[in-house]
């Protein structure tokens, strides 16, 4: 299943944000999103998963998703978004309550996806208990268990200290792995764009404009070496000069707001 | 290397301790404290009224208001007047707290029922209650019905608001987090928004235990034969000071195992947070 931006244009009343915006994201492909503070990313995330109704333009779905998805776009959030009342298990169940599933399917499911993000022996401890990079994991395994075709993920690691950061990068590039699932990553952060992404869409200053779309010149599996990390650093170099004058002009204009 | 320039200066010159300045503003009691006043305050009492130094008449001793209590109990008066009270208040509770959720929730969820509700909450709110009584005895005659319905009135207002603000509180990443499953809006409301608001909620029924409480001593004053207001009336009308503070202890060990049911609830409900 491909996702589709198409002409998609958004103004919050009088202030225009996206500006038509289109770039296919197909099956399997990790594309990541860029660009300056305050450029639209976030909106355009939320734009392509539904949640907000673009002014003009709109999001598209080619082809079917996976037979066995349960909700083909799902959503990882910046602030997890997990119920506090609700334990670990609880809430990757949380989705599944509403399907057709039983309760011996829907726990199946609530046990792979627990197991896929190593918090098995967390399942029955709440929200406040967990740091923050295990908070995202269980958001990540809220994700998993609905079996979704593209993940639209919205700054995931920006809420984190480098090292769960790092943690939890190895983990999306272990889950994208296989290429069944699909991704639209949101980040301001180079690096892991440069990691994750096959595709960069390089975002303008608001409102925001395609000012860019590059493709990482290597597969996730070949970017672990040596020689690939001089490559990605040139690349994450070449990101930062198209965008680094508009993001010292957008980080004045938030600092006059 | 830094560290070891650092401590070579230190031993070359006298040491003082850094002052700590982080003591206070923690919100925290001593675990007896409070009961040990208590029972300082009526000690004190005790021995004012038992030398003579306050007048019994208008200050009865904390030992003749525990006798009172004993002698309204093993006469029978005691459960008259508090059973006339607790159907009162559970009734009315009950009535205007299940109005008031509901037209919260209403008031929460959906924008007519919030341009509507709040108009008219707005309006009514700030009337005291007890002010109606007489028009309620009107309507609906002399009996339990209008000290029941003003006791119901009173609480549903604080209620509706207490419920709204709550629907209002929660977090709407939550609630686009539910969306972004698909989650149906019944299924939101019921795993969302109604664990979201149960902290104010919860906090509002507080609140309306003391209004009921109030609104049922007022009405009883005004027109009832039996109840705790009844009886703290006639008694204040008779002189029987230690009648009166009688009724005033129970009403406050009422209040307090109120407080009491709610914090076990809240602790119950609410041990996520």
């Amino acid at each position: 299943m491909d996702l589709i931006a198409n002409h998609i244009s958004h103004r919050f009343g009088d202030l225009a944000v996206l500006d038509d915006i289109s770039f296919t994201v197909s099956a399997g492909e990790v594309v990541a999103i860029v660009g300056p503070s305050g450029c639209g990313k976030s909106t355009l995330l939320s734009i392509l998963g539904g949640l907000l109704q673009p002014t003009s333009g709109a999001p598209e779905l080619r082809g079917a998703p996976p037979a066995d998805s349960l909700n083909p776009l799902t959503f990882v959030f910046q602030d997890f978004a997990l119920l506090p009342w609700a334990s670990v298990e609880e809430n990757v169940e949380f989705p599944l309550l509403h399907t057709q599933l039983s309760a011996p399917q829907r726990r199946a499911l609530v046990d792979d996806a627990l197991r896929r993000t190593g918090l098995t022996d967390f399942r029955t401890t709440y929200p406040k208990q967990l740091s923050g990079g295990m908070r995202q994991r269980v958001g990540i395994s809220r994700a998993l268990a609905v079996k979704p075709a593209i993940l639209l993920m919205d700054e995931p690691l920006s809420a984190l200290d480098s090292q769960t950061r790092e943690l939890l990068m190895e983990d999306f590039v272990r889950l994208l792995a296989d290429g069944g699932m699909g991704a639209v990553y949101v980040t301001h952060n180079l690096e892991e764009a440069a990691r994750l992404a096959d595709r960069i869409v390089v975002l303008s200053r608001r409102p925001g404009r395609i000012r860019e779309v590059v493709t990482v010149p290597m597969t996730r599996t070949e970017r672990g070496d040596a020689a690939a990390r001089e490559k990605l650093l040139a690349l994450q170099n070449q990101i930062w000069s198209l965008i680094r004058n508009e993001a010292i002009d957008a980080e004045r204009e938030v600092q006059h707001a | 290397m830094l560290d070891r320039a650092a401590t070579d200066t230190a031993k070359d010159s006298a040491t003082r301790r850094v002052r700590f300045r982080g003591a206070g503003f923690v919100p925290a009691s001593s675990r007896f404290g409070g009961w040990i006043a208590l029972a300082f305050v009526i000690a004190i009492w005790q021995a004012a009224g038992s030398t003579g130094l306050v007048n019994a008449l208008f200050l009865p001793t904390p030992a003749a208001i525990v006798r009172a209590i004993y002698q309204l109990a093993i006469s029978g008066a005691l459960w008259q007047h508090l059973s006339a009270s607790l159907l009162r208040i559970g009734v009315g509770w009950l009535l205007g707290t299940a109005a008031g959720v509901a037209v919260g929730f209403a008031i929460g969820l959906s924008r007519l029922a919030r341009s509507v509700g709040i108009t008219f909450i707005s309006a009514l709110f700030p009337i005291p209650k007890i002010a109606l009584l007489p028009l309620l005895i009107l309507w609906l005659g002399i009996g339990e019905e209008p000290k029941i319905a003003t006791i119901a009135l009173g609480v549903f207002f604080s209620t509706a608001i207490s419920v709204y603000s709550g629907v209002d509180a929660v977090p709407r990443n939550l609630i686009r987090m539910a969306q972004s499953f698909n989650v149906p809006f019944a299924t939101i409301v019921r795993k969302v928004v109604w664990p979201g608001a149960l902290p104010a909620i919860l906090a509002g029924f507080r609140i309306t235990a003391s209004v009921a409480l109030l609104l049922v001593v007022s009405a009883e004053m005004i027109g009832a034969q039996y109840g705790i207001g009844a009886f703290v009336l006639q008694a204040g009308n008779l002189m029987q000071t230690d009648q009166l503070l009688a009724g005033v202890v129970i009403l406050s060990v009422f209040g307090l195992a109120v407080g009491k049911v709610i914090g076990w609830l809240e602790i119950r409900l609410l041990h996520w947070r």
